[in-house]
């Protein structure tokens, strides 16, 4: 049996398919962009066609992120505070902490042992601290969103000294970097200051839910190398992240999916059945 | 065709609808018919008393959630900021100027008369002296300030019952001479007893929602339900009103039912209601099978759930008493304990605060709030912010995603214990 889980976040669509072991078999990755519907199937799809699958080989998908309602061929949903806090447990069994970054939205999430959802908060009104607040500094500086974090961890703050960016505003940062650029500051000193700005942004909404070891990065910015590295240091300690990170969201969701099909009652026909 | 086994359901909005245009009624023939207009807030204020005086009472706090409710207030808003209001100006006073400038007609429809009379009751909301210190610009009438002190514990101070007491001795002069009408101590006590009775119903609704399910629901129904005694307290036909509304509730008890078909969870909710988007607030909890069983906005006026009531015998004093133990005069802390008690006494599977972002006053400390909810009393609480009046804040996917996330959870666990 096969199940899938499709996160449709505000930038990227991820979609898994996992087997019944809960082994990953297949994963697709999408821009969002502004058809949300389309940005699901196409996930769905690249996922499904990496593996040769056909849309009936799965049993039950589960939708999740904001654009979860739009996931036409999605069994059900759930949001993506639940999937991350499920899809963390999973890859990181001792996670209680959970540092969700994504292209608009952070989110600190509290869990127990179980992997249940105990508390979470999220950035409100502002995207600053957010995926945006990286992409703004990458497009002010002329630098690809992927290089970002390494250009930053080439700082050399015991020779140049450290940078730091005091604007809480993703639109107003570009101002503050175009200045210090006049001024002739080198690019790597500026990007470690805006990453540890995001960094010290997040670790005050995990204090909000409680900073327990250990902490899980998951979502888009976990990729980035330089916003691990301030993460660690701001906090002190190792935080869990892997290749999967920005898949936890969707990797939750066919875990949900997995549970959901195994409890369907035996010999029910599906809702895909029933339409062939 | 059989007949319904429901005789009163409706009752209480129907009814109260009723009271309402019929007070709009009277205030639109206040002036031509010599009437004076005394302009109040609605936490602590001292109808009884304005009532010995024949005032007609205008609340703009109700003017503005009116105007929040039709949907009107976001233009308001932005009449307010256009003169420079900013925008971390409470919602509701950026409405009331608003409308004001507009012309001044209320949210039915009614024209609103001019006040003869500002009376402020400081009641916890430092806001409330700067709105009316605009208005009494505006209009170039008197201001009274009614300095209520902060309730710092439990016990009321006798020298703060006093204090308020002798601030309302010294207004009775200048009321007599605005109205021409007498101070008329007999009347003071009619009115009281009026209001002490409304009460007491009112009480009993609010504690229907113990039961299991609540047949009330204390925060999305309790707005309709509370209007008269905030509005018409004091007057008999507020008491006729919850008279009539309590068959409404005797009825679902009956019946078993509720105000949502199945009640899933159950919730103590703190914060006013986010008035130009109540409706789809509602919609996202009531998916949810959620019932706010209790609630501090029904409150916020008057607390009487736990034994406060006007008294006859002791008018001016219970007066005094009612200011000072209205929920926005209550400190952090108390507002904290008490929200936890709700919990307990009727059997909560969570707090919801809804923060206001226009609200300083009120809003500061409720993280803390939640803090203490979580982390003292294990108590699951959510908070999300919207605001009360200005529709630019309701931002509907990010309230819809932390709302189902909650419940979400708490589902969870519920399934996995059981």
């Amino acid at each position: 049996m096969l199940v899938a889980g499709v996160d449709v976040g505000s930038t990227q669509t991820k979609a898994i398919i996992l087997n019944e072991n809960g082994e990953t078999v297949a994963r697709g990755m999408v821009n969002t962009g502004a058809n949300v519907v389309k940005a699901a199937e196409k996930a769905f799809q690249l996922a499904r066609q990496s593996a040769k699958l056909d849309e009936w080989d799965v049993a039950y998908i589960v939708g999740t992120g904001y654009g979860r309602y739009k996931v036409p061929f999605g069994d059900t949903q759930i949001t993506e505070i639940s999937c991350h806090a499920r899809g963390a447990a999973y890859l990181f069994p001792n996670t209680r902490t959970i540092l969700d970054i994504g292209g608009q939205d952070t989110k600190g999430i509290r869990t127990n042992e179980k992997g249940e959802v105990v508390d979470f908060c999220m950035n409100d009104k502002c995207a600053a601290g957010t995926g945006r607040f990286l992409a703004a500094a990458a497009e002010v500086m002329g630098i690809s969103l992927d290089d970002l974090g390494d250009v930053a961890l080439r700082a050399n703050p015991e020779q140049d000294g450290v940078l730091r960016i005091t604007n809480v505003c993703t639109v107003f940062v570009e101002t503050e970097i175009m200045n210090h650029l006049s001024k002739g500051r080198k690019a790597e000193q500026i990007l470690a200051g805006v990453h540890q700005s995001i960094a010290a942004r997040s670790v005050s909404l995990l204090r909000r839910v409680g900073l327990n070891p250990e902490i899980t990065f998951t979502g888009g910015v976990s990729r980035n190398k330089g916003m691990v590295a301030a993460l660690q240091e701001k906090m002190g300690m190792q935080i869990n992240v892997g290749p999967d990170s920005q898949f936890i969201g969707a990797i939750g969701a066919a875990l949900f999916a997995l549970e959901r099909a195994k409890a369907r009652h035996e010999g029910e026909p599906t809702a895909k059945e029933l339409q062939t | 065709m059989s007949e319904s086994k429901f005789k009163y359901q409706g009752v209480g909005r129907e009814y109260q609808k009723k009271l309402l245009t019929a007070w709009n009624d009277r205030l639109q023939s206040a002036e031509s018919d010599g009437r004076k207009v005394a302009y109040l807030f609605v936490p602590g204020n001292v109808a009884e008393f304005l009532r010995v005086f024949d005032f007609e009472l205008v609340f703009p706090e109700v003017n503005a959630l009116q105007c929040g409710v039709r949907k009107i207030s976001g233009d308001y808003i932005l009449k307010a900021e256009d003169v420079g209001y900013s925008p971390d100006v409470c919602g509701y006073v950026k409405n009331d100027i608003g409308m004001m400038l507009a012309g001044n007609v209320g949210p039915s429809g009614h024209k609103i008369p001019k006040p003869d009379l500002l009376l402020c009751t400081y009641c916890g909301c430092t806001t409330f002296i700067k709105w009316f210190e605009a208005l009494a610009h505006y209009y170039d009438v008197p201001l009274v300030l009614l300095d209520i002190p902060y309730l710092r514990g439990s016990v009321i101070e006798e020298t703060d019952r006093q204090y308020i007491v002798q601030q309302l001795k010294e207004l009775i002069p200048l009321c007599e001479k605005m109205t021409g009408n007498k101070y008329n101590h007999d009347k003071l006590v009619e009115i009281t007893k009026h209001a002490a009775e409304a009460e007491d119903l009112w009480v009993q609704i609010l504690h229907s929602a113990k039961r299991k399910p609540s047949p009330f629901d204390s925060y999305f129904e309790a707005v309709f339900f509370m209007a008269p005694i905030y509005i018409l307290r004091g007057l008999p036909e507020c008491t006729d009103y919850y008279r009539e509304a309590m068959k409404e509730i005797q009825e679902r008890i009956e019946h078993g039912v509720g105000p949502i078909p199945e009640e899933k969870f159950r919730v103590v909710v703190e914060g006013p209601p986010p008035w130009p988007h109540f409706r789809s607030f509602w919609e996202l909890l009531k998916r949810w099978g959620v019932c706010a069983v209790a609630s501090s906005y029904s409150k916020v006026g008057g607390f009487w759930d736990h034994g406060f009531r006007h008294d006859p015998t002791r008018p001016l004093e219970s007066i005094a008493d009612y200011c000072l133990t209205c929920y926005t005069n209550q400190n952090l802390a108390m507002r904290t304990d008490l929200l936890k008690t709700y919990a307990e006494e009727y059997d909560a599977d969570a707090i919801l605060i809804h923060s206001v972002k226009s609200c300083r006053s009120f809003s500061v400390g409720q993280a803390d709030m939640r803090e203490q909810f979580l982390r003292k009393w294990d108590l699951p609480t959510l908070l999300v912010e919207s605001d009360l009046a200005d529709p630019r804040y309701f931002q509907i996917a990010q309230l819809r995603n932390r709302i189902d996330a909650f419940f979400e959870s708490l589902e969870h666990k519920r399934l996995v214990h059981a």
